[in-house]
């Protein structure tokens, strides 16, 4: 190529200093993004793409460093710049879109002062053209109308605004490169695919480059140019997208393709439900909360859900934020009472329970929570985790109870060795099987699972999903599936129902719901999934990867 | 907003009520009373009837609960009551003894918002790690001072071996100075480190790194984007704080004998005058309820997210 990159990264390494050592994350890596092009970072967590992408704006954590290798942006090499000489090109020559609109903007100024600031940064215009700008790119982007938009507040705007606003920000000033970190990951699929749609559009006006860091196959392959496969710090390979995608070369790309979940893919073949009889029947199911200082005196979360599923199958609930699913779940598991409606779990009208008979029959529907993270106490071993369910209910002596603990566990295929840990010395796909065993140590009959795996990378997620079919198998789970990742929910279910505002917009066999939806909703929802680019591949998406073999007895 | 603002000076007044309240039991159990330890001394000579009669004349022969509204009223009427020991009105006294108490206190805490201000600053800037780590490791220290030491301190060394502030007939200035200092500075250190710790914890946030991203440089995120941020939970702590420094100012003045609240609260104690400290009580709850309202009142207008109701549903 006769042209100058605008980014070229030669044979980086960078390290971070904790307490006396330095560990190294990223070995010598060597990329460039041309003029124009989409070059996507793609790795799971721990695959240093986001220190790669920190450094190219020279904005390493305080105790990383660049061991070795040079940035040059433009032909110029940036590497050991002084922050006061980079501050002359960020923003202006390379900027960010950043993760998580929701805290990447300052709560307490206005959107108007916070896309102002890089003008004034940059000293682009008085105060008069800065301002006449600010309108233009917030109308822009969409956000409308401007002059109103420019007087509020972060907490005013939804989390695709903000990203609306961090996407002004990051093209106010025309920058050859765009470093996008996961600038979708934490919004919900429609609104993703707007954003992207927009950064898409944005960067062909100007001809910017992006650098796209991301974890999502299907967004990468869809979005970008040219691919860059990170594993723990190191390029497992690149080259074009089409390429990559239809022919890899690394054992790791392919493990990667495999366990990505797809629209595109074949769904995995599932055991038809054996049982006739219903393990959970909702009826009318509809919540109001009240509302205090609004106009209306209640807000209706949920309203008039209904949904049956028969026992040892899975239903997914999928729905964005906001469309009432968390609350639904809630009402299932018997956490709050419904406004109106019926929910039967093996027959038993939750409902019109109360006190300790609600108590006791909660040990027959258990929750699986989203955050592996947040949902096991810190402080006590696995064991004991594992264990607490059973304390609760009527005793039983401390040899049994330990060996539960133990079978359980090696259900879930963590070895004894686990059992004195405490669960920050476990990865996150190590304290979901913890959870998942937590909830199943009380033989329950339904098991909810809130977007259990949407934390998870997606080799982890793959194994994750397998374990839990392996377990429905051999125990006869019913599973309650919440989710709003639809490609997931499409390899794992056998019904589904999809909610929008509050409302089952759609309903049935997953492949009824797939393939003929009933509302526009669930269409557009099925367009937006990205990944579309993705091959179809013959493997089997549940499969466990060799490297990875199942302990899960028999 | 304005049920905001009704709801904290209801809270205010509540807490104003029930230091009254508290104040007033407290001081009716003590054992013996002003006009006993003022009338009884032998020197006096005077009989048990005529006891009775002065005792009388207080209104100390009525029953408890009839002491208590009477005192309520004249307390919302402005009526302090009288001195015992002195005979003269409460009120009187607290004339000549709470401008120079007010003025100190209110110095003091302005010296103390600087200083915490200062030291943050300071320590944030490059160059300036060595400040921090001390900042960080001082005030364990600074809290377990007593502020009679530290007053006993600094005139030792400001006055007798360095001789910068004369301890004998000082200007109406030179004679805060140490008295001052000796109030702020162990406010100021705490302040000072949960203020950096804000200042930490929001420099950690993602639109840090977004204004990082737009070429700001480190002052400009600090000032622009930090402060304010930061200032806010350092405020309400800057509150509770007041209440310690009301405390200090009654040690501090008995050590550089100043004359003020301090003094007046030390012979009130011992004479048991009952109708100063009730007054001296409820001074002090009303100063700390005032502070604790106007940090309250502020955080509105600092975090526009407390500013609106309604939030994500409207």
């Amino acid at each position: 190529m006769s042209v100058t990159p605008i980014l070229q990264v030669d044979d980086l390494s960078i390290a971070y200093k904790t307490g006396d050592r330095e560990q190294r994350v990223v070995h010598g890596v060597s990329f460039s993004v041309a003029p124009g092009e989409v070059v996507a970072l793609v790795g799971e967590s721990g695959s240093g793409k986001t220190t790669t992408a920190q450094a190219t704006l020279g904005l390493l954590a305080g105790n990383g460093r660049v061991e070795a290798g040079t940035i040059r942006l433009n032909g110029t090499d940036i590497t050991h710049w002084s922050q006061k000489r980079l501050d002359s090109i960020r923003g202006a020559v390379v900027s960010l879109i950043p993760q998580d609109p929701g805290s990447s903007l300052n709560p307490v100024r206005t959107i108007g002062a916070q896309l102002a600031e890089v003008m004034q940064i940059h000293k682009r215009g008085d105060r008069k053209a800065i301002q006449a700008r600010v309108i233009e790119l917030l109308e822009r982007v969409g956000l409308t109308p401007a002059e109103m938009r420019a007087r509020q507040y972060p907490h005013e705007l939804s989390g695709g605004m903000k990203q609306r606003v961090l996407i002004a920000i990051a093209v106010a000033l025309k920058p050859a490169l765009i470093v996008a970190d996961e600038p979708t990951s934490a919004l919900d699929v429609t609104v993703q695919r707007r954003i992207l749609d927009l950064i898409d559009e944005l960067r062909r006006e100007s001809g910017t480059a992006v650098l796209l860091v991301t974890h999502d196959l299907g967004v990468a392959a869809d979005r970008a140019d040219r691919l860059v496969v990170l594993q723990n710090g190191r390029i497992q390979e690149q080259g074009a997208v089409k390429e990559v995608l239809a022919t890899p070369r690394s054992a790791y790309t392919r493990r990667l393709l495999a366990d990505a979940p797809s629209l595109g893919k074949p769904r995995p073949a599932r055991a038809a439900a054996e049982s006739q009889d219903f393990a959970i029947e909702v009826t009318g199911l509809t919540h109001d909360f009240p509302v205090t200082g609004g106009e209306a005196k209640s807000f209706r979360a949920v309203d008039d859900v209904s949904f049956k599923v028969r026992r040892g199958t899975t239903h997914a609930i999928v729905g964005e934020s906001g469309s009432g699913k968390t609350t639904a779940i809630r009402s299932v598991v018997g956490f709050i009472k419904p406004t109106a409606g019926r929910i039967l779990i093996d027959g038993v009208d939750l409902t019109t329970l109360k006190g300790e008979a609600l108590r006791q029959f909660r040990k027959h529907i258990q929750l699986v929570y989203q955050n592996p993270y947040g949902s096991l106490d810190p402080r006590q071993t696995i064991a004991r985790i594992v264990e607490e369910p059973l304390l609760n209910f009527e005793p039983i002596p401390a040899a049994d109870r330990a060996r539960k603990v133990r079978d359980m566990l090696a259900r879930v295929g963590l070895s004894e060795s686990f059992l004195e840990r405490h669960p920050r010395a476990l990865s996150g796909g190590q304290r979901q099987r913890v959870a998942i065993a937590r909830a199943l140590v009380l033989d329950p009959r339904v098991l909810v699972l809130d977007e259990a795996v949407s934390a998870l990378d997606v080799t982890v997620q793959a194994q994750i999903l397998s374990l839990l079919d392996e377990l429905q198998k051999t125990l006869g789970l019913t599973y309650l599936f919440v989710s709003h990742d639809l490609a997931v929910v499409r390899q794992i279910s056998d019904t589904v129902s999809v909610m929008h505002k509050g409302r089952q917009v759609d309903g049935g066999p997953i492949e009824t719901v797939f393939g003929r939806p009933d509302s526009a909703y669930t269409r557009e929802l099925i367009e937006a999934i990205p990944g579309r680019s993705l091959p179809v591949t013959d493997l089997p998406a549940l499969a466990v990867p060799p490297e990875h073999p199942s302990r899960l007895s028999p | 907003m304005a049920r905001y603002l009704l709801g904290r000076v209801g809270q205010a007044l509540a807490v104003l009520a029930l230091t009254f309240t508290a104040a007033f039991l407290l001081l009716q159990v003590l054992p013996g009373d002003a006009i006993m330890i003022k009338f009884m001394s032998p020197d006096m000579g005077l009989t048990a009837d005529q006891i009775a009669e002065i005792r009388a004349s207080y209104g100390a022969d009525r029953p408890l609960w009839e002491r208590y509204l009477t005192t309520v009223g004249n307390f919302l009427t402005g009526n302090f009551g009288i001195s015992i020991q002195a005979g003269v009105p409460v009120s009187q006294q607290l004339a000549t003894n709470l401008p120079p108490t007010l003025l100190l206190a209110s110095l003091a805490f302005t010296a103390a918002l600087v200083l915490t201000i200062i030291l943050a600053a300071l320590s944030n800037m490059v160059g300036m790690e060595w400040l921090r780590a001390g900042l960080q490791s001082l005030p364990s220290l600074f809290i377990s001072v007593p502020v009679f030491w530290l007053g006993i301190m600094l005139i030792q060394i400001f006055s007798f071996q360095l001789g910068l502030v004369s301890v004998i007939s000082p200007g109406p200035v030179e004679r805060l100075v140490l008295p001052v200092l000796t109030l702020a500075i162990p406010i100021s250190a705490p302040l000072a480190q949960i203020l950096m710790r804000n200042i930490d914890q929001v420099l950690a946030q993602p639109f840090v790194a977004v204004a990082r991203a737009k070429g700001a440089s480190r002052n400009w995120v600090l000032w622009k984007h930090v402060a304010r941020n930061a200032i806010m939970p350092t405020l309400t702590i800057a509150g509770v704080l007041f209440g310690e420094l009301l405390a200090g100012a009654v040690v501090t003045e008995a050590v550089f004998g100043l004359s003020g609240l301090g003094g007046l609260t030390y012979q009130a104690v011992g004479n048991h005058d009952t109708a100063v400290l009730q007054a001296i009580v409820v001074i002090s709850a009303f100063a700390f309820v005032t502070i604790n309202l106007i940090v309250d009142l502020l955080y509105p207008v600092l975090d526009p997210r407390l500013g609106t109701k309604g939030g994500a549903l409207s």
